[in-house]
C-alpha cells in the first residue's frame, strides 16, 4: 500500500486495524515482566525467553513492516514532521519543557515495538575506559561502580547481537581494548572521507572507521545495506539493526509481547514490585504479575513510571529513597560545522557516516569534556526533499537543485555533559496525558565545561574544513547546539543507596525484584552514542535476573 | 535524458508501491476502453476512487508532468503511466490523488473550457498557478491548492527525483529513496 498518509495510524492500531482482536490479557505465572520493547527490553526478553515465562508490555503499537516505505515517504515529504514518521506525538506523548534549555522530546524517541531504534542512526561505539572513572581520572562527576572490564565481554556479545560492522580497533588507535574483531567488516570510507583524510593528514589528525549497527554484508538473515539513504528515520531494507529483531526472536522463543499496553504504575509492597498495571486500547486496565520486573522504558519514561508509582511506602516515587529518580538528566551535545567546496563531494548516497575521529576523546579533564568528531556523508540538502518545496518546477527547479546539491561538506561531533541534580525529569503539575497521568516535565540544563568543549570541537572542525579548502558556511557552537537524542542519567547507578537508584547490577536498591535496563542508569555519559552500552547492560541484567530467579 | 522502465520501477519502490498482476490486467482493460474495468483498481478501494475516470487521471498526470518536469527529460508519457500503475493501488493515497486530479480537471473546464491534457503547455502552467499549486505547501488534507501540490505536483516530482535518471539530472545517481547500492557513495565524481 503506497502513500505517506496511507499507513495505519499507530495510535489506533499500527497495522491499520483497531487491534480489538488482539489478546492483551495478562500472562499467568509469569517469571519476568519487561516494561518497554526497545533494544533494552527486547534484549532482556530474548535472553530469558527460552527458559522463563516472559511477558513484555509496550506503550506503543506493533508497526506493520509493510508500511516502512510509506513511512519513509513521510520522512521525505515536507507535509510531515519527523515525529509523524513513527506516529509520535499527540496526547499520549505530551510533555512540558520548563528548563533553561528546550528539549524536543518527541523528536528523540519512538514508542512501539522496537522503540527508538526504529528511528535511530545506528552508530555503536563502546565507552572508553576512562568514562567509567570520570571522577578519579578526570576530576569531575562520579565514577561508575563498574569498570570497562566488567562490561567488556557483554560489549562483545552486544556487538554480535546487534550486528556491528566495524574496524575491530585495527585502524583506530583510540578505541578501547578488545579481543575479538567486530562481527562484520567496517563500511568502506566514502569519497568525501577521502577528501577529509587528506586534510587531516596535513594537520596530523587521525581519521578512522566507525562502528555501525548496519549490515556491511548479509548478517543474521538480514539484508546488507542497499543504499536507500534514509537510515534515520526509516531503513526499509532491514540492514540497519532495530529492536524488532530481538522482539521477534524473544517471541519465537516463547515470550509474550503485548503492544499498546502502557504501564500506568508498578504496584508494590515495601520491598517488591507485585504487578505492572497497564491500560489497553479498549479502555481496560490489567495487572501483570511476575516474580521479577525489568523497567526498560527509555531514559524519560522510566523515571516517570517510577514517579507515577508513588505510594505511602515510597511517597517521592518508587525506588526513590535516594531522591535521585529523574535527576541528573543528560544528553550528548551536538557540535558541528559545514560549508562548500568548489568540487563535487558526492553526498546523500547513504544515510550514515563511515569515518570519525576519537583522537581528542581522552584528553578530557576537569575543564575539557570528552568529545568525538564525525565526518558526514549527508552534508547539504537532499535533492528529492528540495524538489518538493519551493515555488518553482520545470527547468528553474532543476537549476535550483543543481545549484543546491553537490559541493557540501560537513562535520559533526558529540560532547559529554556533566550530571547535574537540577537537570531533571519530574511530573508536571498541570498537564495530563491521554490516560490522565501527569506528563513528564523536562528541566534540561547544560554545564559550562560542555559549552566550552563545544567551542573546542568547533575549532578543530573549522581547521579541518579550512584545510580542505571549504568555505565554512555554518558552525553549530554553544548557542546553536542541541541534544543528540540520548536520554541518560535519570536513575543513576551507585554502590551507595543514598546516591543512586540502582546498584552495580542495575537492580534497584529499594526493591529486590526490580531491575532497570536503560541509559538512565549511566552515572556519567561519556561522549559515545549510548545504545551499545545499553545493550551490554541489558544482556548483563538478563543474566542477573536469571541468576536471581 | 530518457526516463526508462527502470526509473518507473525505482520511483514506485521509493514510495512503497510495486504494481502487481492485478494492476497489469487493469491496464489492458483500460486500453480496451472499458470505463468500469478501468476504474476498478487492484482492490476494492474507496467508492470515491471511482469519481474520476482512470483515463482522465492518467492523461492529466502526464499533462502536468510535462509542465513540472524539466525540458530535457523524455519518455514522460510511459514513465508516468507506469508510475500510476503502482500508485493507483486502492490506497487512501490513490483516492486522494484521484480527487485532486478531479478538482484540477474541473478547474480546467471552468476556466479554459477544455480538459487539462488538451490545453497548450503555457495554459496548463497558468492553470496550475491559478489554482495556487506553485506557492502552496503540500498538505494531503488541505485546500485544493495544497492537495493538488501534494497529490499531483509533488507526487510527480517525487517520482522523478527519486529515480536514477532524475537523480542523475542533478548529479546523484543514487538519490535518497532509491536503493542504489552501498558502493556509489565510495566513488568519486565521474
Ligand atoms: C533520531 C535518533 C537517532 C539516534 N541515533 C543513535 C545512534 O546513532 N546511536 C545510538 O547509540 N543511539 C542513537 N539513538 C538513541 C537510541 O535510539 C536509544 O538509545 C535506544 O533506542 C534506547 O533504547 P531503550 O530500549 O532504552 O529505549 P527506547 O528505544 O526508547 O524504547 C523504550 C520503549 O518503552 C516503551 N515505553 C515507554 N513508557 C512505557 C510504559 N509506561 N509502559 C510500557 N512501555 C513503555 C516505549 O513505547 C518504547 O517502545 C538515536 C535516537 C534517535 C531518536
Ligand atoms: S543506507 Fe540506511 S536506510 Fe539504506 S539500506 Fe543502508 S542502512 Fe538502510
Amino acid at each position: 500500500m503506497s502513500g505517506a498518509e496511507s499507513v495505519g495510524d499507530g495510535r489506533s492500531g499500527g497495522d491499520g486495524t483497531t487491534g480489538d482482536d488482539v489478546d492483551r490479557t495478562p500472562v499467568p505465572n509469569a517469571d519476568v515482566c519487561v516494561v518497554g520493547a526497545g533494544p533494552a527490553g527486547a534484549l532482556v526478553a530474548d535472553r530469558l525467553a527460552a527458559d522463563r515465562e516472559v511477558v513484555v508490555l509496550d506503550a506503543g503499537p506493533r508497526f506493520d513492516p509493510d508500511d516502512r516505505l510509506a513511512r519513509r515517504e513521510r520522512a521525505i515529504r515536507p507535509a510531515y514532521d519527523r515525529p509523524d514518521v513513527w506516529d509520535v506525538g499527540g496526547e499520549r506523548d505530551a510533555h512540558e519543557n520548563a528548563g533553561e534549555w528546550f528539549y524536543p522530546l518527541n523528536h528523540a524517541r519512538v514508542k512501539g515495538i522496537g522503540g527508538s531504534t526504529l528511528h535511530w542512526q545506528g552508530m555503536v561505539m563502546r565507552l572508553h575506559e576512562d568514562d567509567f572513572n570520570s571522577g578519579t581520572v578526570r576530576g569531575v562527576g562520579p565514577d561508575w561502580p563498574i569498570d570497562y572490564a566488567d562490561l567488556r565481554p557483554y560489549y562483545a556479545e552486544a556487538e554480535r547481537e546487534l550486528g556491528v560492522a566495524g574496524g575491530s580497533g585495527v585502524d583506530n588507535p583510540h578505541a578501547p581494548p578488545r579481543e575479538e574483531p567486530h562481527p562484520m567488516p567496517a563500511f568502506e570510507p566514502s569519497y568525501s572521507d577521502s577528501l577529509f583524510a587528506e586534510a587531516c593528514e596535513e594537520l596530523g589528525i587521525d581519521i578512522h572507521s566507525v562502528p555501525n549497527a548496519r549490515n556491511s554484508e548479509p548478517y543474521d538473515d538480514r539484508s546488507p545495506c542497499v543504499g536507500y539513504g534514509t537510515c534515520q528515520p526509516v531503513c526499509p531494507s532491514g540492514a540497519k539493526y532495530d529492536a524488532t529483531v530481538h522482539v521477534d526472536r524473544a517471541e519465537a522463543a516463547g515470550a509474550t509481547v503485548i503492544d499498546r499496553a502502557p504501564v500506568q504504575y508498578l504496584d508494590h509492597d515495601a520491598d517488591r514490585v507485585t504487578a505492572a498495571v497497564y491500560a489497553t486500547p479498549d479502555g481496560g486496565e490489567h495487572r501483570q504479575e511476575a516474580d521479577a520486573f525489568v523497567v526498560a522504558a527509555g531514559g524519560v519514561e522510566t523515571p516517570r513510571l517510577l514517579l507515577l508509582s508513588e505510594s505511602e511506602a515510597y511517597p517521592d516515587g518508587l525506588a526513590n529513597s535516594s531522591g535521585a529518580v529523574g535527576r541528573f538528566f543528560m544528553d550528548h551535545l551536538f557540535a558541528g560545522a559545514g560549508g562548500t567546496l568548489d568540487e563535487p563531494t558526492r553526498q546523500n548516497h547513504v544515510g550514515f557516516y563511515t569515518s570519525a575521529c576519537d583522537e581528542f576523546y581522552d584528553d578530557a579533564d576537569e575543564e575539557r569534556a570528552p568529545f568525538k568528531l564525525e565526518f558526514f556523508n549527508y552534508a547539504g540538502p537532499s535533492p528529492v526533499e528540495m524538489a518538493l518545496s519551493g515555488d518553482d518546477w520545470g527547468d528553474p527547479l532543476l537549476e535550483r537543485l543543481r545549484d543546491g546539491y553537490g559541493n557540501h561538506v560537513a562535520m559533526g561531533g558529540l560532547v559529554e555533559q556533566l550530571p547535574r541534580a537540577d537537570s531533571r525529569i519530574t511530573l508536571d503539575d498541570d498537564r495530563v496525558d491521554d490516560r490522565g497521568n501527569p506528563v513528564p516535565r523536562i528541566e534540561w540544563t547544560v554545564d559550562d565545561r560542555a559549552l566550552s568543549t563545544i567551542e573546542r570541537a568547533n575549532e578543530v572542525q573549522v581547521a579541518i574544513l579550512e584545510e580542505l579548502g571549504a568555505e565554512v558556511e555554518w558552525v553549530a557552537g554553544p548557542d546553536a547546539t542541541g541534544p543528540a537524542y540520548h536520554h541518560m542519567g535519570t536513575t543513576r547507578m551507585s554502590d551507595d543507596p543514598a546516591e543512586g537508584v540502582v546498584d552495580p547490577d542495575c537492580r534497584t536498591h529499594d526493591l529486590e525484584n526490580c531491575w532497570i535496563a536503560s541509559s538512565s542508569v549511566f552515572p556519567t555519559s561519556g561522549a559515545m552514542n549510548p545504545t551499545l552500552t545499553i545493550a551490554a547492560l541489558a544482556l548483563r541484567v538478563g543474566d542477573g535476573v536469571d541468576a536471581w530467579l | 535524458m530518457e526516463l526508462t522502465r527502470r526509473d518507473a520501477v525505482a520511483a514506485l519502490a521509493a514510495v512503497g508501491a510495486t504494481g502487481g498482476v492485478a494492476v497489469g490486467v487493469r491496464r489492458m482493460q483500460d486500453r480496451e476502453g472499458g470505463e468500469d474495468a478501468a476504474t476498478d483498481g487492484a482492490s476494492a478501494g474507496d467508492p470515491s476512487d471511482r469519481d474520476t475516470n482512470e483515463g482522465t487521471v492518467r492523461a492529466t498526470m502526464v499533462a502536468v508532468a510535462e509542465v513540472v518536469y524539466p525540458g530535457e527529460v523524455d519518455g514522460i508519457d510511459e514513465f508516468v503511466d507506469r508510475f500510476l500503475d503502482g500508485r493507483l493501488d486502492g490506497s487512501a493515497h490513490a483516492s486522494g490523488l484521484r480527487e485532486a486530479v478531479g478538482e484540477l480537471a474541473d478547474a480546467s473546464q471552468a476556466w479554459h473550457d477544455a480538459p487539462v491534457e488538451e490545453l497548450p503547455a503555457a495554459e496548463r502552467e497558468e492553470l496550475l498557478r491559478g489554482i495556487g499549486a506553485d506557492t502552496a505547501d503540500e498538505d494531503p488534507d488541505g485546500t485544493t491548492a495544497e492537495r493538488v501540490r501534494y497529490y499531483v505536483v509533488n507526487d510527480l516530482l517525487l517520482a522523478l527525483y527519486a529515480s536514477p535518471t532524475g537523480g542523475e539530472l542533478v548529479g546523484i545517481e543514487n538519490p535518497q529513496g532509491h536503493p542504489g547500492g552501498a558502493e556509489s557513495y565510495q566513488r568519486g565524481p565521474p
